[in-house]
C-alpha cells in the first residue's frame, strides 16, 4: 500500500493520455455491461420467475387452443396448487393500431397463480360478480385514463359476439399492479365465462392453462403427467416451465446471445490494443525514471510489479466506472418498466472485473517486462 | 498554390515517418475497423430483412382483410365476404373470364431450426386454386404441386434450407393432420419462401374453421388499386380493409427492422465515441513525437494551415484504412449469411433472410470512419498549429 502514491503518480504522468485511455476503457465496459447485462438479465429474470409455474399449450402450437374440459383434469393432478387459463382476445381500443393485450380468464384463480400481482380483494370479488367486468393493469388505466366504473368498448378483429358486433363493451371493475412480471404481462382481463357464452364461434377453447405448483421440485413430474394424460387425445398438450417457454419465444427473435458476444468480443479485442499501446508508451517515456528507481535500490521484480499495478489500476478503475454507468442505465425508469425489477446482474459485474484484470495483465506485461529488464547504465545514458 | 505545396510536402513527410509510429497508428486503424465492422454487420440485418419483405409484395396485388386488422393473424373473413370480394372492380381475369385471386388462411406450425434445434414458428398458408396465376413467380423447383383435399404441402426454399424435416417425402405434424411434403418452391427470394403452402379448403376443414383470413387479388395494373379499393369499400355488406401487397409486407417488417437499426446505431455510436478518444490519443502522441520537427518546419516558414492539414490528413488516412478493413470484414464474414427472425404474417412466423452488406452500407461505414478520424485528429492538429516555435525548439 505504501507504493500506492508512486503508482498513482506514474498513472497521471501524462494526464491527457490517461484520461483519453480511461474514457475509451469506460466506454468499452459500458457497452459490455449493457449488452451482457441485458443478455444475462433475460435469462436470470426468467429462471427466477419460473420456479412454480407451468404453461400448458396445445402440442401443435400455442395458437391452436385446447378444450376447456381439460381444466378440472389438470386441477386434479397431484402437486397442482391452482390452475387458471388465458384465451386470446386480441383487442384494440378505437383503432387497430392501438392494441389492448386482452385475455379471457378466471380472475380468482389467476391471482392465485400470479401471486405477485397486487390487487385489492374487493376488485377480485367485483370481477366474479360482474359478468361483463374487466380487470386492467395500472399502466393501461393511466394510458387511456380509464377508471373503475367506466364502460369501455374494445374492438377485436377475430371474435364476433352473438349480437353480431366485433366491438365488445366491458365494465372496468378493478385495477392491479403487475410490475413484478414486467411490461410484457397482459394487462386486460375479461371473464372467460362471459366471453365463451357471447362469442359466435370457437366456444370452449382456451389457449393457455397456467399451472401453479405446490412444490417447484415437482415441475418435471407434473409436466409429464399432464402431457401423458392427454397423449393420443384429439388435442395433445405440451407443458413447459415459464422460463423454457419464454426462452423459446426469445430464441424466435434470433440468436441474441451470439450477437451480444460477437460485439463484446470485437470491443474487447480493440481495447486490448489500446491499453497495451498506452502502457508501452508510458513505460518508454519513463525509461530514465525507472532507471533512477532501480538505482535507488528497487529490485527488478518490484519495478515489474509497479508497472503491472499501474496497468491494473487503470483498467479496473475504468471498468468499474463503465459497469457502474451501465448499472445506472438499467435503473432508469424506462428500462425498469420494460424488464420489470431489473438490475445489473452480479455475475456480469464480476465477469467485467475478470476481463479488466485480464486486459490489464495482457497489455501491461510486455512493458512491465521491458521495465524489469532495463539496464541502469544504458537507461540513464539514454541508449 | 504555395499553401497546397506546403500541405503536400508536410503530409508526405508525415507518412514517411509513419512506420516509426506503427503501433500507435494501429490503435486507430483497429479501433475504427471494430466500430465499422459492428455497425455494418448489424445494419446488414435490417437491410436484409427490409429487402426480403420489400420483394415480397407487388404493386399490382392487393390484400383484403377484415377491417381493423393490422395483420392477417387477427383477420377473419367469412365465406360471404370472400364471395363478394370476387366482384371487386379492377381484378385481372384469366382466359375463362374468372377473376384471379386467392382466398387464404394460415396456421402456425412448430418446427425446429437445423442450425441449433431451436423451436420456431413457421407459417402454413392455405391458398386458393388460382394461386399460380396470382403468384406467377411461384415455381416448383423440386417434387410437385400439392393436390387439393389431401394433406399435402409444398415448402419454400428458405424454409427447406433452414428448418428440420422439410424434405420431399417428410411428414409434418399439426393438429388433426400429418402433412406430407411433396415439393419445394421458389418465389424469387421473398418472405413466402420461409413458409409452407397447401390448399386453403383442405386446411380449413382440417382446422375446423369457418372462415378465411385474407384474400389476395391480382389487379389489372398497379393503377387499378384505387378502383378495386373503392368498389369494395362502397359495398355495405363488406367490413374490410384493402392494402397494397407491397405496403402490407413493408409494414409487417417495419418494427423489427427499426429495432435492429436502433441497436446498430446505439451500439455503433457508443463504440464510435470510444474510438474518437483512441484516435485523439494516437494523434496527440503523433504530434508530440514530431514536436521538434513541426517547430523546425514552422521556423523555416511553413504556415500553420499546412500543419493542421497534415495532421488531419494522417488521421483521415488511418481512419480510412480502418473503415475499409471494417467494412470488408463485415462483408467477408456476413454478406449472404442466412438468419431468421420473427416478422412474418403478424409477426408470428419466422422470416428467413440473407444479411445484405450492400455497397451503400459499406460507404456508410467508411463515412463514419472518416468522421471519427476527423474528430480525433482535429484537436491534436490545432495543437500542432498553435505550438509556439521558440518554446518547442528550445526543448531540443
Amino acid at each position: 500500500m505504501k507504493y500506492f502514491s508512486l503508482v498513482w503518480a506514474g498513472l497521471w504522468r501524462k494526464k491527457t493520455r490517461t484520461v483519453f485511455t480511461m474514457i475509451s476503457i469506460v466506454i468499452a465496459f459500458l457497452l459490455f455491461g449493457l449488452l451482457q447485462g441485458i443478455n444475462q438479465g433475460f435469462s436470470t429474470a426468467l429462471s427466477r420467475l419460473d420456479v412454480d409455474r407451468l404453461y400448458v399449450t396445445a402440442r401443435t402450437g400455442m395458437t391452436d387452443g385446447m378444450p376447456i374440459s381439460y381444466l378440472p383434469r389438470i386441477r386434479n393432478v397431484a402437486g397442482v396448487r391452482a390452475v387458471s387459463m388465458w384465451a386470446y382476445f386480441g383487442g384494440y381500443y378505437q383503432d387497430a393500431r392501438n392494441p389492448v393485450p386482452a385475455f379471457a380468464t378466471d380472475a380468482v384463480e389467476l391471482m392465485k397463480v400470479y401471486k405477485e400481482i397486487k390487487i385489492r380483494p374487493e376488485y377480485i370479488e367485483a370481477m366474479a360478480k360482474t359478468r361483463t367486468g374487466a380487470l386492467i393493469g395500472d399502466a393501461l388505466a393511466a394510458k387511456h385514463g380509464w377508471k373503475v366504473g367506466d364502460r369501455v368498448p374494445i374492438g377485436t378483429s377475430i371474435w364476433t359476439n352473438k349480437s353480431g358486433s366485433n366491438t365488445w363493451e366491458f365494465d372496468i371493475v378493478g385495477t392491479f399492479d403487475s410490475s413484478a412480471y414486467g411490461a410484457g404481462f397482459p394487462s386486460f382481463y375479461l371473464n372467460y365465462s362471459y366471453f365463451d357464452e357471447a362469442r359466435q364461434f370457437g366456444t370452449g377453447q382456451v389457449h393457455y392453462y397456467i399451472v401453479s405448483l405446490q412444490d417447484p421440485k415437482q415441475a418435471q413430474r407434473v409436466s409429464r403427467e399432464i402431457d401423458d394424460m392427454f397423449a393420443n387425445s384429439s388435442v395433445e398438450t405440451r407443458t413447459q416451465t415459464e422460463s423454457a417457454l419464454a426462452q423459446s419465444q426469445l430464441k424466435q427473435l434470433g440468436d441474441i446471445n451470439f450477437i451480444a458476444n460477437a460485439i463484446v468480443g470485437a470491443v474487447l479485442f480493440t481495447l486490448l490494443f489500446l491499453t497495451a499501446n498506452t502502457m508501452m508508451q508510458s513505460v518508454r517515456e519513463r525509461t530514465s525514471e525507472l532507471a533512477v528507481l532501480k538505482t535507488l535500490g528497487y529490485s527488478d521484480t518490484k519495478v515489474l510489479i509497479l508497472v503491472l499495478t499501474e496497468s491494473l489500476l487503470l483498467c479496473l478503475f475504468a471498468a468499474a466506472v463503465g459497469i457502474g454507468l451501465a448499472a445506472l442505465v438499467f435503473e432508469s425508469p424506462a428500462l425498469q418498466t420494460l424488464f420489470g425489477n431489473f438490475s445489473m446482474p452480479l455475475f456480469v459485474a464480476s465477469m467485467g472485473a475478470g476481463i479488466a484484470v485480464f486486459v490489464a495483465f495482457v497489455s501491461g506485461f510486455p512493458p512491465a517486462w521491458r521495465a524489469r529488464q532495463l539496464n541502469i547504465v544504458d537507461a540513464l545514458a539514454g541508449r | 498554390m504555395k499553401m497546397f505545396r506546403q500541405i503536400g510536402a508536410v503530409t508526405a513527410m508525415n507518412f514517411r515517418s509513419l512506420p516509426q509510429r506503427v503501433s500507435t497508428s494501429l490503435v486507430v486503424v483497429i479501433g475504427i475497423a471494430g466500430v465499422v465492422a459492428v455497425l455494418v454487420s448489424v445494419l446488414a440485418m435490417s437491410t436484409g430483412l427490409i429487402r426480403t419483405m420489400e420483394s415480397t409484395g407487388r404493386d399490382d396485388r392487393a390484400i383484403v382483410m377484415r377491417n381493423g386488422s393490422i395483420a392477417e393473424t387477427s383477420s377473419a373473413l367469412d365465406r360471404n365476404s370472400a364471395k363478394l370480394i370476387v366482384d371487386g372492380a379492377g381484378i385481372k381475369r384469366d382466359e375463362n373470364g374468372e377473376p384471379i385471386l386467392s382466398a387464404e388462411t394460415f396456421r402456425i406450425l412448430s418446427l425446429r431450426k437445423q442450425a441449433d434445434d431451436a423451436e420456431v414458428s413457421a407459417i402454413l398458408r392455405g391458398v386458393g386454386p388460382k394461386i399460380l396465376a396470382v403468384r406467377p413467380e411461384l415455381k416448383i423447383i423440386e417434387g410437385r404441386m400439392f393436390q387439393p383435399a389431401v394433406a399435402e404441402v409444398i415448402v419454400g426454399k428458405s424454409a427447406h434450407a433452414q428448418f428440420k424435416g422439410l424434405n420431399v417425402g417428410d411428414v409434418v405434424r399439426s393438429r388433426g393432420a400429418n402433412w406430407t411434403v411433396v415439393g419445394v418452391f421458389d418465389t424469387g427470394g421473398d418472405a413466402h419462401e420461409s413458409s409452407l403452402m397447401t390448399d386453403a379448403e383442405t386446411l380449413i376443414s382440417i382446422d375446423q374453421r369457418g372462415s378465411f383470413q385474407s384474400v389476395t387479388a391480382l389487379l389489372e395494373s398497379p393503377a387499378a388499386f384505387q378502383a378495386f379499393k373503392d368498389s369494395l369499400s362502397a359495398n355495405p355488406a363488406l367490413a374490410i380493409d384493402v392494402v397494397r401487397e407491397r405496403d402490407y409486407y413493408q409494414q409487417q417488417s417495419k418494427t423489427m427492422a427499426n429495432i435492429i437499426s436502433i441497436i446498430a446505431y446505439v451500439v455503433g455510436g457508443i463504440m464510435a465515441v470510444g474510438a474518437v478518444f483512441a484516435a485523439l490519443n494516437t494523434m496527440y502522441s503523433a504530434v508530440s513525437a514530431r514536436l521538434q520537427e513541426i517547430a523546425t518546419l514552422r521556423a523555416l516558414g511553413f504556415g500553420s494551415t499546412a500543419m493542421v492539414m497534415s495532421v488531419l490528413a494522417e488521421a483521415l488516412i488511418l481512419a480510412l484504412i480502418g473503415g475499409v478493413i471494417g467494412a470488408l470484414l463485415a462483408w467477408g464474414f456476413f454478406n449472404g449469411n442466412t438468419v431468421s427472425t420473427l416478422g412474418g404474417a403478424g409477426g408470428l412466423g419466422q422470416v428467413v433472410f440473407e444479411l445484405s452488406v450492400s455497397p451503400q452500407l459499406m460507404i456508410l461505414g467508411v463515412v463514419w470512419a472518416c468522421v471519427i478520424g476527423v474528430l480525433g485528429g482535429l484537436f491534436p492538429a490545432l495543437r500542432a498549429a498553435r505550438l509556439p516555435v521558440a518554446v518547442a525548439l528550445r526543448a531540443v
